[in-house]
């Protein structure tokens, strides 16, 4: 039993902040294009395009059910043996792929749920007046569905900022990345670690509230 | 002027549309009644093509189609000439009672926003519910919800009005509103398509009453007649039942 070294703790701090933006942008861009993707992924299931939802239904069953760290790999390590033109990814790619890929399989079943549960005679009723059936989805379904679908979106964006981490095993010096090299210069293994995993913890604790915040406005919209 | 033609529609092997002829003039009030499972909601849907109809023509305005072979565009413009009114009130959840009556004035005739939201003011006004403009339907009660339901109906300027059963997800406290406003409408003579039980609004409203069972239409008159002097024993045996022993009491 030693004590703690705060002042190494407390000068680790500025160092491991340089590394900050990495992990919120690769967190950023990932969510991005899996929103994006997610929301084609969702489309395709609602409407049940023939062929398209069985290769949709596959990719989201392969990429739940298989490990994030066993996909990172796979594109990291794997698939430049494979795809000649893929030689020259960075980790940084990899790590954006693979939390987009994997990612927008949850996030696709989420939204999903969130379409099919917007309450089917509302869609009547638009049709009824004569809307088309993309005026449908921007005007009444999609609103709706967002409201339901925002909270769990913003697990996923949490659960993503914290999947980050596993960028450090492509050899990409992230916010974990960095604190590895500098546990390993200090031998103070502990200090480091609990430094970072306070700082992860402050950034998912912020979100957490923000997200409280969001949904305490997308509930109170109906009752006026 | 509504024409409607050997209008068939099926749900697997089950015919619940059996060759529906119906003319309706511009101004009329027709009310439908019948025992469940007749086909009456089912007749309603085809007509504003929330079912697709098997066979049959059907004249709305200036529009002729042969629904067999109705396209997209067919389909559009029959909605467009017709507005319907549910059961369960179907407003969009997330617009206020102003919205949920501008919104197809916005979207499908291309209204700017200034003046379908000065044309929803006036229609809740006629409704009775100018002061609850920004309400959302959950604040709103099952009588007022209905009656945003059938202003955005009236907004839509529609040939037709199509009721289903308009009062019978009500609590009783608040079928008086809705049925004075369909009255309202009445002697304004927009043309309408009732489905109902309410017998005495068939009584006092219609021009006509059309009863069918089994996917066909068997009667139809005025009230004063088909209450009072039911020629086909089906529409004696059905208001015998819905009137409890004499048909002569609704008209009483
Ligand atoms: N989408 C559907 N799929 C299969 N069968 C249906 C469907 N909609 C209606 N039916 C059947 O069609 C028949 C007529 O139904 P419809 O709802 O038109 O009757 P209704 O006269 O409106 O009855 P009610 O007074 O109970 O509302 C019923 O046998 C019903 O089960
Ligand atoms: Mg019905």
């Amino acid at each position: 039993m030693r004590i703690l070294d705060f002042d190494y703790m407390l000068g680790l701090v500025p160092i491991l902040l340089r590394y900050l933006p990495l992990t919120l942008q690769m967190a950023a861009a990932g969510m991005a294009l899996a929103l994006v993707l997610s929301c084609g992924l969702a489309v395709i299931r609602v409407l049940r395009i023939p062929g398209l939802n069985a290769a949709t239904m596959l990719f989201i069953s392969f990429f739940r059910g298989t490990p994030l760290l066993v996909q990172l790999f796979l594109f990291y390590y794997g698939l430049p043996q494979v795809l000649a033109f893929l030689t020259q990814i960075n980790g940084i790619t990899a790590t954006i792929m693979g939390l987009t890929l994997h990612f927008s399989a949850y996030m696709a079943e989420s939204i999903r749920a969130a379409i099919v549960g917007v309450d089917r005679s509302q869609t009547e009723a638009a049709l009824s007046i004569g809307m088309t059936n993309s005026q449908l989805m921007r005007r009444i379904v999609l609103p709706q569905a967002t409201r339901v679908a925002v909270p769990t979106l913003m697990n996923y964006f949490i659960d993503m900022i914290k999947a980050t981490s596993l960028a450090f095993t492509l050899g990409v010096t992230e916010l974990m990345g960095a604190t590895q090299k500098e546990a390993a210069g200090s031998f103070l293994y502990f200090e480091a670690f609990i430094t970072v995993a306070v700082m992860y913890w402050i950034i998912v604790e912020l979100l957490a509230w923000f997200q409280r915040w969001l949904e305490g406005r997308l509930n109170r919209a109906y009752r006026r | 002027m509504i024409r409607i033609a050997n209008l068939v529609k099926r749900f697997g092997d089950n015919t619940v549309l059996d060759g529906i002829d119906l003319e309706i003039e511009q101004g009329e009030i027709i009310v439908v009644i019948g025992p469940s499972g007749t086909g009456k909601s089912t007749l309603l849907r085809c007509i504003n093509f929330l079912e697709r109809p098997d066979a049959g023509r059907l004249v709305i305005g200036d529009l002729d189609v042969d629904v067999t072979r109705a396209s997209r565009a067919d389909i559009l413009a029959a909605r467009r000439r017709t507005a319907f009114v549910f059961q369960n009130y179907a407003l969009f959840a997330h617009k206020t009672a102003l919205e949920n009556i501008a919104e197809g004035l916005i979207v499908v005739n291309r209204w700017s926003k200034a003046k379908a939201h000065a044309r929803a003011r006036e229609i809740l006004q006629r409704i009775g519910l100018a002061d609850r403009a920004d309400a959302y339907p959950a604040s709103l009660s099952g009588g007022q919800q209905q009656r945003v339901g059938i202003g955005r109906a009236m907004a839509a300027q529609a040939e037709v009005i199509l009721f289903d059963e308009p009062t019978s997800s009500l609590d009783p406290e608040w079928v008086e509103e809705v049925l004075a406003l369909m009255k309202q409408l009445a002697r304004e003579r927009q043309t309408m398509l009732v489905v109902t039980h309410e017998m005495s609004f068939a009584r006092d409203v219609a021009d006509r009453v059309v009863f069918m069972e089994g996917g066909r239409i068997v009667e139809q008159g005025p009230p004063s007649q088909l209450f009072n002097a039911p020629r086909d024993p089906r529409t004696q045996d059905f208001l015998r039942k819905i009137l409890g022993g004499q048909p002569s009491a609704a008209v009483s």
